[in-house]
């Protein structure tokens, strides 16, 4: 039906929400729409590459040890010293990786989401404990106390995620924290509390939807964080277990064989880069998209 | 100020406390003791040794009888190495270690400052996009992977600098770690300045400043600088702690013999009063460092009251 | 020779949406030293077009034209040129001093540099012309104030700085943009005030832009009026005032209620002119039982003075204030900002705990109902809010804004139901109501007023709390919105609590009127005895101090202005709370608290209130 013809009839008149409008903006964003096509075919292939590789990630080709990128013997990004394929290995470093870093950052959300929203909500006393909780724990050396824990109680990969992810929450939880105390005081919200709409519902439908935008944003640029802090631990040796591997464990064995296989470093160093990368990007595009302040 | 700065300080004891109580807990109640990795001892004989380390005493009494040696900067002899105290090992490898987190610091704040008011007061030409492509790289790829390449070009192949080690002290073997260590925090405080100066230079007291005729130049100094780095301020905390945890793997790669080294080498051999040592000594500094970061804070920001 | 000539201005924004033409072929002149005012609504390009004479647009902003100034044309003059005529031949001041003034440097330090930034002189020299220019603007302890941080001085004591900051080098014009705009009434009259002395003791010829043509009416001599973008008249003062030529000038006078005439049933808002229910207003309906009762109302607030342990101390932002309200009655309530005026309709509807005394609803007290019981009540009870687009989730349809009371009041109704109200209030309120798909940021701020009120409305409430409804809207906007509430009243037979600053809308809607200072009633009387026999001195300076939009009576009429600014509610003055700024205060104003008590018809808390109603 053209407009004119609705018009005529008396239909509503479409909207455009604020999502329409951050899509908008953001799919005109070429950089931020390049790196979120990079992710997904980075998410898909390390997925689903390794299925169709003939080497097992473990497989240890010992006619082939630490041979530069070739076709002829099928390994395309080379070996390592133990003969083992790079390509694979790099995929499946990359599951790890990409693995931790959703994980995390989604235990860290859940943390901070409740954490903030708890002491922003509710306010007052409880609010300013509950926040000297958080200013007391940032100002520990967390990394520190993480290498203590994988050091000490075994690197086991649930430990990473639970590692991660507590240190990862303290900035969700004030961030969300922030934004609830703001809107609490908008007045839409005190609209709705003189209608004597529940607590609940007020929640439901003025606080979390209002709370969405930024912590897409937010867990956007964690999911990159996560990452990095998992590959810190692997380049220390405190990661994932041998044979399996993540980005982090690859980049440290290929720094050790720097000057004799270089491929070693140079294919996981770049996807971890470009994985970073990208989710950084993406993120920095939707915080332009999703900030309602320079609009 | 000086009752501000007694609150400030005493607001980081507790933070202090805990840390040192989380550290010590953990490692002691974690499986595995300092003498696994030696030939199996009598067992009278690692009797005698937990005796004299108080290590056959209940937890509770050792974790007071820790914190009253270190409130006499008493971190207890070294496990492992034997003829050594964990505060002599410390005060050897700290000084190489602050030499390079500090360097590390100065270049990241220098060329952050610079760069990221470069791209805000060029907002959207293309010196900003530069700048901004070039933090975002900086801070996409981790230090310890900008390490190795650095060390594979300027050193393998180039062969410029040197690849390691400490050489007699020389400037030359410090550009590359420093370098590695800087570069993301660079990028952070590039991307950082340039963000609040933006919102500086919008705000009304600058049009203000335009209007009584002050020429940009000074403008951005006298008035858009001060504001435009109390964000850059605050980051100095995060930013220390950040230069510190790098530096354990740049120390690594580079083979700088720091502070990195004992702890990395301590908790792998389970040396309990190392490992301990290192953690509450940069604990320490990190907290002592917000402390003052605090007060440089409140220092530049006449809206926060000392009261 | 004009001192200024302006022709063929035109000031154009490239923004996403494409070019915006701001300012359309403007030509004006300013004579030595006279003082011209340039009145428009928001968008009607007064601003930017003495922006672009100072080149000070913003960056995506661009003019072209002739601004003839010594020889000189300002607009196409270099950079370097035009810094060095900023501040030292030309100077400006700004809207709100609250972000005006550099927070991060003492005075000193930033009206010292704007001195030896064009002449050559010591420090010293710099310092004691800024001091001698602080004290111009009637300072109190300059040299003190001189090393201080703007945000230790109140709103008022800022201004004044950005005008001493403005004149440090007697420049030839000074142009001020809104300067009073951010001001309370009694402020904005010292203002006003000062800035004609000085005009007059430094023979600066000054641009002074508003939105208020009362602000125009008493300062100006000639006066531009500017609608988008375009020069609509412009003549002498009393020209202007008395035979506007032009629509649109026609309209905007009539479109503000005025304090100096007799009350009009309805303001022109362009819209059909004398509704249906003009005239058909309930009367002041005394003697029914009331609707709403307030006695003794107290709110306060814990405030952190910051530190680590966080000390908190008291601020008692509502001090014991009664009040009634019949059905069908406007109750307007009146006072500068901060006095709690706003913290009381919060109270009324338990916004806020109260710390004291109690608010009775068709005879209910409202602290002794249940929370379920609360609920129900609250549908009898809404609120509208100042800011129009705050006061909608920009997340939420318009549909589901106005639906969200129905669905927590009354869940037997169906989703067809439900539609069917909504689109018949959205229609009630002027709008289409085809309009529920769409979202807040799609209306202008006079529509999102009408969606505020279709909420409010929706329910079918007894009372309406209009909590500043207007003051964030342009003024044809802002009648079209007085005369749809008065409307409503006529129709519905609403109670309405009107809060406003403008005392001049406040007794075109309101039956009786409150004022407040510093948390407490000074003066409950009916709309007639407020503004002619006002008692209390509070009052009468208020009312004193807004400023009329008639050149002649503005400028004969005898003041009773205010001195300084409002004292903190954190530590109010003892007995009477205006004592510090009453010119009729006694010793014994300072040790007992005066009661609310009956004066004539009115009732007013001031211990000489006899005495001085005879002096009126």
């Amino acid at each position: 039906m053209s407009a004119a013809t609705s018009q005529a009839v008396g239909e509503d008149i479409p909207g455009r929400s604020l999502w329409n409008d951050a899509w908008r903006v953001l799919r005109r964003n070429r950089a931020a729409v390049a790196s979120a096509i990079l992710i997904s075919v980075m998410a898909v292939l390390v997925i689903v590459g390794p299925l169709f590789s003939s080497y097992a990630y473990d497989f240890t080709d010992w006619s082939n040890l630490s041979i530069g990128p070739s076709f002829e013997t099928g390994h395309i990004f080379g070996t390592d010293t133990l003969g083992r394929d790079l390509f694979v290995r790099t995929l499946y470093g990359g599951r790890v990786s990409l693995m931790v870093g959703i994980v995390a950052t989604i235990v860290s959300l859940v943390i901070g989401i409740s954490y903030g929203a708890t002491a922003g909500y509710l306010g007052g006393r409880l609010d300013h404990i509950m926040m000297r909780i958080v200013d007391i724990l940032y100002a520990l050396p967390f990394m520190f106390l993480v290498i203590l824990l994988m050091v000490f109680f075994g690197r086991h990969i649930v430990l990473i995620f639970v590692a991660i992810g507590a240190i990862n929450w303290l900035d969700m939880a004030r961030i969300v924290r922030g934004q609830t105390l703001s809107l609490k005081n908008k007045e839409f919200v005190e609209a709705a509390e003189a209608q004597g709409v529940t607590a609940f519902a007020i929640l439901r439908r003025h606080i979390v939807p209002n709370l969405l935008g930024v912590v897409a944003v937010y867990v956007t640029l964690t999911i990159p964080q996560v990452i990095l802090v998992e590959s810190f631990l692997s380049f220390l040796g405190l990661g994932v277990q041998e044979p399996m591997t993540s980005w982090g464990a690859l980049v440290k064995d290929g720094s050790e064989e720097l000057e004799s296989a270089p491929w070693m470093l140079t294919f996981p160093a770049l996807f971890l880069a470009a994985t970073l990368f990208c989710f950084n990007f993406l993120g920095d595009g939707m915080r332009d998209a999703l900030d309602p302040k320079d609009r | 100020m000086l009752r501000y700065s007694l609150r400030r300080f005493l607001g980081a004891i507790p933070t202090l406390l805990i840390l040192i109580a989380l550290a010590f807990f953990m490692i002691r109640l974690a499986p595995g003791g300092p003498f696994d990795a030696e030939r199996a001892l009598l067992p009278e004989i690692e009797a005698n040794l937990r005796a004299a380390y108080h290590l056959d005493e209940p937890l509770p009494m050792q974790f007071v009888r820790y914190l009253g040696n270190l409130a006499r900067a008493d971190f207890g002899p070294s496990f492992q190495y034997r003829d050594y105290t964990v505060t002599e090992l410390i005060m050897t490898g700290f000084p190489v270690s602050l030499r390079l987190g500090g360097s590390a610091m100065v270049v990241a704040l220098l060329f952050g400052i610079s760069a990221g008011s470069l791209a805000a007061l060029r907002q959207n030409t293309r010196t900003d996009y530069t700048v901004m492509s070039l933090s975002m790289t900086g801070i996409s790829i981790p230090n310890f992977v900008m390490a190795p390449l650095l060390i594979l070009l300027f050193a393998v192949y180039l062969g410029w600098l040197p690849a390691g080690g400490l050489g007699e002290g020389s400037w030359r073997n410090m550009v590359l770690p420093v370098i590695s260590l800087a570069l993301p925090q660079i990028a952070y405080v590039a991307r950082l300045t340039r963000g609040s100066m933006i919102e500086v230079l919008r705000s009304p007291f600058i049009r203000t400043a335009k209007a009584q005729g002050l020429p940009m130049y000074k403008i951005l100094i006298r008035h858009a600088l001060k504001p435009a780095l109390l964000p850059v301020v605050s980051y100095l905390g995060p930013a220390t702690a950040a230069v510190i945890t790098g530096s354990v793997v740049i120390e690594q790669i580079f083979g700088v013999p720091g502070l990195g080294r004992f702890f990395v080498q301590g908790a792998l051999n389970r040396d309990y009063t190392l490992v301990m040592g290192v953690v509450v000594f940069y604990g320490v500094l990190i907290i002592v460092f917000n402390f003052l970061v605090d007060l440089a804070y409140a220092w530049l920001d006449p809206k926060v009251k000392y009261g | 020779m004009s001192l200024l000539d302006v022709s063929n201005l035109n000031v154009r924004f490239d923004t996403p949406d494409g070019e915006v033409h701001a300012v359309k072929d403007l030509s004006f002149r300013l004579e030595r030293g006279e003082t011209l005012g340039i009145v428009g609504e928001s968008g009607s390009g007064k601003s930017q077009s003495v922006l672009s004479l100072m080149g000070l647009l913003a960056d995506n902003g661009r003019a072209d034209g002739v601004a003839q100034f010594d020889g000189h044309n300002l607009i196409t003059l270099p950079e370097a040129q035009l810094r060095r005529m900023r501040g030292r031949r030309i100077s400006m001041i700004f809207q709100d001093p609250m972000t005006s003034l550099n927070p991060y440097l003492t005075l000193a330090d930033q009206m010292i540099q704007v001195v030896r930034e064009h002449e050559t002189v010591s420090k010293k020299a710099a310092r004691s012309r800024c001091l001698e220019m602080l004290e111009a603007v009637s300072i109190p302890e300059a040299d003190d104030r001189l090393d201080r941080y703007p945000h230790e001085l109140s709103g008022g004591m800022r201004q004044r700085v950005m005008i001493a900051a403005s004149l440090l080098l007697n420049p030839e014009i000074l142009i001020a943009d809104e300067p009073t705009t951010a001001l309370d009434v009694t402020v904005q009259a010292q203002i006003l005030e000062l800035m004609r002395d000085l005009s007059e003791r430094f023979e600066t010829s000054t641009i002074l832009i508003t939105h208020d043509l009362a602000v125009v009416a008493g300062t100006c001599e000639r006066v531009l009026v500017m609608q988008g973008g375009e020069l609509k008249e412009q003549g002498e003062v009393r020209k202007i005032f008395y035979e506007p030529q032009h629509a649109y000038t026609q309209a905007l006078l009539k479109a503000v209620p005025r304090l100096d005439e007799e009350r009009v049933e309805r303001l022109l808002d362009g819209g059909e002119v004398g509704g249906a229910a003009a005239g058909a207003r309930a009367g002041n309906a005394a003697g029914a039982d009331p609707l709403l009762a307030v006695e003794d109302l107290k709110v306060s607030f814990r405030v952190h003075t910051g530190g680590f342990w966080g000390h908190t101390r008291e601020l008692k932002a509502v001090d014991g204030v009664d009040l009634e309200l019949a059905p069908g009655e406007t109750l307007g309530i009146v006072g500068e900002s901060g006095c709690g005026k706003s913290t009381l309709a919060r109270a009324i509807l338990k916004l806020v705990p109260l710390a004291g005394g109690q608010v009775c609803l068709l005879g209910r007290g409202l602290s002794e109902l249940d929370s379920a019981e609360m609920r129900k009540m609250r549908s009898d009870l809404q609120i509208i809010f100042q800011d129009p687009l705050a006061s909608l989730n920009p997340r939420m349809t318009v549909g589901d804004i106005v639906s969200e009371p129905l669905w927590t009041h009354r869940p037997d109704l169906d989703k067809a139901a439900v539609r069917q109200r909504v689109v018949h209030v959205l229609k009630r309120v002027g709008l289409e109501g085809r309009e529920l798909n769409r979202y807040p940021h799609e209306f202008s701020g006079g529509q999102c007023q009408r969606i505020g009120i279709a909420r409010a409305l929706v329910l079918e409430p007894k009372l309406i709390i209009c909590d500043e409804p207007v003051s964030a809207l342009d003024v044809s906007i802002q009648a079209q919105i007085v005369n749809l509430l008065m409307d409503l009243q006529a129709e519905l037979g609403l109670s309405l609590i009107f809060i406003a600053h403008d005392l001049a809308v406040v007794r075109h809607i309101s039956h009786r009127v409150l004022v407040m200072y510093l948390g407490t009633a000074v003066e409950i009387a009916s709309r007639e005895d407020l503004y002619e026999r006002p008692s209390h001195p509070y009052t009468r300076a208020l009312i004193s101090s807004v400023p009329i939009p008639d050149p002649d009576k503005e400028r004969s009429r005898a003041r009773e202005l205010l001195f300084g600014d409002l004292p903190s509610p954190m530590d109010p003055p003892s007995g009477c709370r205006f004592r510090t700024r009453c010119r009729h205060a006694e010793p014994r104003c300072a040790e007992e608290i005066p009661e609310l008590r009956a004066v004539g018809p009115s009732r007013v808390a001031c211990h000489r209130a006899e005495e001085l109603l005879e002096t009126v």
